[in-house]
């Protein structure tokens, strides 16, 4: 139980002389709380399974430091550093029941032997393994091998933080659910600090109150589901989360108003102060676009299909050479293909060189 | 099910069954042949039945006295080269590198023993060993150890069992790297996490791992000691007197020397069944421990070896007698 702080801290798998850019994880200084629900989202390669290797241990940064509750705990090695990690496919210790296996991290700490039956028992009963805790653990099922590295993981009390790493990954689609729900309900009632390891944008918002993004071993954002929705602090952000992703589009921006093609769309803020020479795009999720009939007041787009997906209809068009998703009202048609696009001035927003730009009221 | 019967294609198998024929079951059926007659060369055969095989499980007889005797050495040999060997071997195994440009030149240090022509090595061990001109005899001379392979029996049997040790533990290392090298990196990784101590890790992960491996290496450990010939009967020529004299020396001894083809055969049949016998024991037992956990575990099938395939490896009818 520990509040986490990391403090400049940068990863090359090339060394600390290695340029930057080469770094899989690219200096940075965050907080995580106490109790935390943490996502850690990403595409393959953007540095996540690093970050959650050098905050367990099983990596040595090049650069920072980390420090639970204020210490520094950098250059202890895992097994003295207090956290739990559950990786993403089941490790099991097959000579033993599966309670024993739950039992192997408190023994070898030298827990009291009484201690580690309560506890066992206890998580055995979170997991529902009870029938299985007297069983060798070889031969089950992948869930029922996952749920035992799972235990493992959550089995000590006394940890700063479980960190989870893609552990859903080998699961099916039905149990994946059950499980994810599962943790989530675990993190309510053991009040530990996770952090949950993912690529899938679903599991992430669904798991966490916090989801921090990566992209590229930079940490581009971490904010609430909602606030990575509504506000997306770097285009990566709106196109990865959200689906479909955000529409970016290259446009000028002057004031309160973005131009594309020679086309006005009108922004709620102004945008006064864009840095000379910086790549000037808006963005705008597909909820608040709406494809309407052509009108002369409108920017004017061509119609490649249209997705329905049940509960909604997504248009997908071309603007020039850009492609955009937006919402095709119910009864929408469009006889010749053509449709104009209508924009939620409140959800447009401005990015220069992918970094969102704050306007003036 | 629908099976096509094509009988012309007894054909393409008629060549197996020819080699096979002439290579095993016929010299086979030879040795079966001779170890029921006696013959007093001359090519003249006469019938004995079951005799020598009685003689050769009587000790008091001077076929079973030899035979028993061999066999109790030989089996001692097997258990001690065993003991020295697997740990060793996995000691050995353990402390590799695991990557880097010293694996290659540790995998090659290791496997040199093993290109080493069975003869050679007991040159290599007779010549190494001798008090007068060898380098290891002349040494514990010099340091005050009376140490002579040719006329002391313990020094005769270390020798032996040294060279088996430098010959093969090289093998069952090989072995165990491989199973160790198996183990995806993440067993370590969540080991590490869960604060196992190096012995916690292997007694959890690392033996489990290496369980596949190991039963290989005894099996090969265990058959090839037994039926050991070339090097002990180079080095020390099974003496001093009859100390170091294994089944396999006796066996060429019989047939070769005295050329007795009967006892010979039917001591040849004896201690090819011993082999299989124990085989096929030996790996039963290994295998149902793994089936054991099956039965307990009892959701997922799982595949198992057949127990067949442990007599597979079982490489010549008659030990080696060639290499004489």
């Amino acid at each position: 139980m520990a509040r986490i702080d990391l403090v400049d801290l940068a990863h090359s798998y090339g060394g600390n002389d290695a340029p930057q850019e080469s770094f899989a994880l690219k200096p940075v200084t965050m907080t995580w709380r106490q109790g935390g629900a943490y996502a850690l989202l990403g595409p393959s390669g953007c540095g996540k399974t690093t970050l959650l290797n050098v905050i367990s241990g099983i990596i040595t940064p090049s650069r920072g430091k980390i420090l639970f509750d204020g210490k520094d705990i950098t250059p202890l090695s895992t097994q003295k550093r207090n956290i739990a990690q559950v990786f993403q496919f089941p490790v099991i210790y097959d000579t033993m029941t599966v309670g024993e296996n739950l039992a192997f991290p408190l023994k070898n700490r030298g827990v009291p032997k009484a201690d580690i039956d309560r506890r066992v028992a206890e998580i055995g009963r979170l997991l529902d393994l009870e029938p299985y805790l007297n069983r060798k653990a070889t031969r089950l099922t992948a869930d029922a091998k996952q749920k035992i590295s799972l235990g493992r993981g959550l089995v000590r009390n006394d940890v700063a933080a479980v960190l989870f790493d893609e552990p859903l990954t080998v699961i099916d689609p039905e149990l994946k659910w059950q499980l994810r729900s599962k943790l989530k309900a675990l993190h309510r009632e053991l009040d530990l600090t996770m952090i949950y390891v993912t690529h899938d944008q679903t599991e992430a918002l669904t798991f966490a109150d916090t989801v921090v993004v990566m992209h590229d071993g930079r940490v581009v954002q971490s904010g609430t589901p909602a606030e990575l929705f509504d506000k997306p602090a770097h285009t990566f952000v709106g196109y990865f989360i959200g689906s479909p992703g955000m529409n970016i589009l290259p446009a000028e921006v002057r004031g309160r108003e973005a131009r594309i093609d020679g086309h006005v769309i009108a922004l709620n803020r102004a945008y006064d102060n864009l840095p000379a020479g910086a790549k000037i795009e808006i963005g705008v999720r597909p909820e608040f676009v709406e494809v309407v009939a052509p009108a002369p007041s409108l920017l004017t787009a061509r119609i490649e299909r249209i997705d329905d997906l049940g509960r909604i209809r997504f248009a997908r068009v071309r603007v020039g050479d850009a492609k955009l998703a937006a919402r095709a009202p119910g009864g929408f048609t469009s006889a010749d293909g053509s449709a104009g696009l209508k924009f939620d001035p409140s959800h447009v927003h401005v990015y220069a060189d992918s970094l969102l730009v704050e306007g003036a009221a | 099910m629908d099976k096509t019967v094509n009988q012309k294609a007894w054909f393409l198998v008629l060549p197996v069954f020819l080699v096979v024929a002439f290579s095993a079951v016929l010299p086979l059926m030879t040795v079966v042949n001779y170890s029921m007659q006696d013959t007093f060369g001359n090519n003249q055969f006469f019938w004995n039945g079951v005799g020598w095989f009685k003689e050769l499980l009587d000790p008091s007889t001077d076929l079973g006295g030899r035979f028993l005797a061999s066999l109790g050495r030989n089996l001692f040999f097997s258990l001690v080269i065993l003991a020295i060997e697997v740990p060793l071997g996995i000691v050995v195994a353990l402390s590799m590198p695991r990557e880097g440009w010293t694996v290659a030149a540790c995998l090659v240090i290791l496997a040199l023993p093993l290109l080493i022509p069975w003869n050679v090595v007991g040159t290599i061990w007779q010549i190494f060993g001798r008090p007068d001109i060898g380098l290891l005899g002349y040494v514990l001379n010099a340091m005050g150890f009376d140490y002579n392979y040719v006329s002391n029996d313990v020094d005769a049997w270390v020798t032996v069992i040294v060279m088996d040790v430098w010959h093969w533990t090289s093998l069952v290392a090989l072995l165990c790297y491989a199973g160790l090298k198996s183990i995806p990196e993440a067993y370590y990784q969540a080991a590490q996490i869960d604060g196992a101590s190096r012995w916690a890790v292997f007694k959890a992960i690392q033996l489990p791992k290496m369980n596949r491996v190991l039963l290989i290496a005894v099996l090969l450990r265990f058959m090839d000691s037994f039926m050991i010939y070339t090097e002990p009967f180079v080095v020390t020529g099974g003496g001093p007197g009859n100390s170091t004299t294994f089944v396999s020396v006796e066996l060429v001894k019989i047939a070769l020397g005295q050329f007795d083809l009967g006892k010979a055969a039917a001591l040849s049949l004896v201690y090819n069944l011993i082999i299989l016998i124990v085989c096929w024991i030996f790996y039963t037992v290994m295998t149902n421990a793994g089936v054991e956990r099956k039965v307990q575990a009892e959701s997922e099938p799982a595949v198992e070896p057949k127990p067949s395939a442990a007599l597979k490896p079982v490489p010549a009818l008659k030990p080696r007698e060639g290499v004489a």
